[in-house]
């Protein structure tokens, strides 16, 4: 790890002047994945700013019936809160599929939106990647590449962003509350994360004084016909082959809203406003879902060792809109898949 | 209020409550919790193992919350109060923890062992885990390459009925 100055901001527009005093520094809340990458010489701040005090921890019903959700409430408080627990048991859901119960106590809601999009090329300096050395090429294209991109990937980056609750509140129509030098702002979840194009060094939209100050959830939270279907190669632990938030609402058999998003396919959690279309006004069938599964996989393409993951998600999607409809949502415990 | 890094660099005093006694340490900003305990305080019941977050064998409770000591920076630790497998056992006494990997021979190597009793003393506080299946998923972040796994499980369960 290199030699860095620590501060300790007082509040946000603290943290605010500090990013901006210093064009080295980084915030750190949870730093799980900074600390991490830091230790491998993959980020080397000049001053990390300490966030970790500031009073961005409730979790606050809004005026509409959705929920605000402070920055730095950390991952398992958010999964266990009851009212994320009764409302948006998806949220919550893919929260506890991800990292372990020691990391879930340490990542805040914002560093999870801020972990890298990365791969293990990313990890080891010794190597070529355009998303930590601009320019220098990508070694997993031709390397091996068997957990990698199958969707908007470019020539420069085939990463994957590894965040379980980023896919849930892509589906769920999460929003992003910044604030920065000249105010306060908000942006669509779908929108927080960049596919990499030619500019993989940058993961996400937030601008380099900019900092997260909250999530907020919509009112509308599919509390009864919703599964996170999580595929990977061993049972807990470990990031997505593929993972599949899926959510809906039902009359009867015929579906009156959809969501549908994919997780460790893409550099950023994958919708596709063509699948969530095709199921609206439809009859909850199998020849449905695959259809979906069919537009939200357009474009899908595969390097030498990841073209299986095509058809994973394929019936990954199928299964968990079926999950859906019967209200039998995954079990994040019990991995035998229903 | 930048003033903390206004004061020398290398070495910024921290107060810790470590298994109940008070510690005031200089660290610098880059001494990870698990070096401060093991380097600095001499307590190296917490191990290192892949110090990447991975095995859990550095797991301490801060304020009563399991976390990896490896990924903590001490410095942004001041005035928490951290128990170490050093400070679980009371008055001479075992943790209930501690009894049962003994009883149910939890171990083989031993060297994930000390995360692994940390990390099932936050799991018993969360009380999220009710039967083997939870306490296998909730106990996923900690390791045994020995794979003591099935008695490590066995001993939880024996704590859990216990407590």
């Amino acid at each position: 790890m290199n030699n860095f100055q620590y501060s300790r901001a007082s509040d946000v527009a603290d943290a605010i002047r500090l990013l901006a005093a210093d064009p080295g520094a980084k915030l750190i809340a949870g730093g799980t994945n900074l600390i991490d990458l830091m230790k491998e010489n993959v980020e080397r701040p000049s001053r990390l700013i300490d966030i970790s005090r500031l009073p961005l921890r409730d979790i606050e019903e809004t005026a509409d019936g959705g929920l605000r959700i402070g920055a730095l409430v950390p991952n398992s408080d958010l999964a266990y809160h009851p009212l994320i627990e009764q409302r948006y048991p998806l949220l919550a859901s893919a929260i506890l599929a991800g990292a372990s119960a020691q990391l879930r106590n340490m990542a805040s809601v914002g560093g999870n939106l801020m972990q890298r999009t990365r791969c293990a090329y990313f990890y080891d300096t010794t190597t070529p990647c355009n998303k930590r050395s601009p320019g220098t090429g990508c070694s997993a294209r031709d390397g091996l590449n068997r957990n990698h991109a199958i969707l908007g990937t470019s020539t420069s980056c085939i990463a994957t962003n590894p965040s379980d609750m980023s896919v849930a509140l892509a589906a769920l129509g999460a929003l992003v509350h910044i604030a920065g030098r000249t105010g306060e702002r908000t942006i669509a979840l779908t929108d927080f994360h960049r596919l990499p194009g030619d500019t993989p060094h940058l993961d996400t939209n937030l601008g380099s004084g900019e900092i997260i100050t909250a999530i907020e959830l919509p009112p509308h939270g599919f509390a009864r016909n919703y599964s996170y279907l999580k595929i990977r190669d061993r049972l807990s632990y470990a990031f997505a082959l593929v993972s599949v938030a899926a959510a809906l609402e039902l009359e009867g058999n015929a579906i009156s809203e959809a969501r549908l998003a994919l997780g460790g396919v893409a550099h950023k959690p994958w919708r596709s406003p063509e699948a969530e279309a095709a199921l609206r006004g439809q009859a909850a069938t199998a020849d449905h879902f695959g259809r979906a599964a069919d537009l939200l996989l357009q474009g899908a393409t595969a390097r030498s060792h990841n073209g299986f993951k095509i058809e994973l998600a394929r019936r990954a999607v199928v299964r968990a809109l079926i999950q859906a409809t019967s209200a039998t949502p995954q079990s994040q415990v019990h991995k035998k898949i229903a | 209020m930048a003033d903390i890094a206004d004061q020398t660099p290398e070495r910024i005093p921290i107060n810790l409550v470590v298994n109940g006694a008070r510690r005031t340490l200089e660290v610098a900003p880059w001494t990870t919790l698990l070096d401060a305990l093991r380097d600095r305080l001499e307590l190296t019941g917490t191990k290192k193992g892949c110090d990447h977050g991975q095995c859990g064998a550095c797991t301490v409770l801060i304020d009563g919350r399991r976390v990896n000591s490896c990924l903590t920076l001490a410095v942004m630790k001041d005035g928490a109060e951290i128990t170490t497998i050093e400070g679980l056992a009371k008055d001479g006494a075992l943790h209930p923890l501690q009894q049962a990997f003994i009883d149910h021979d939890a171990f083989q190597c031993g060297y994930c062992t000390p995360g692994q009793i940390c990390s099932a003393a936050g799991l018993l506080a969360e009380g999220r885990a009710r039967d083997a299946d939870e306490i296998r998923e909730l106990m996923s972040g900690n390791l045994c390459r020995c794979g003591a796994y099935p008695n490590i499980v066995a001993a939880i369960e024996q704590a859990m009925s216990r407590s």
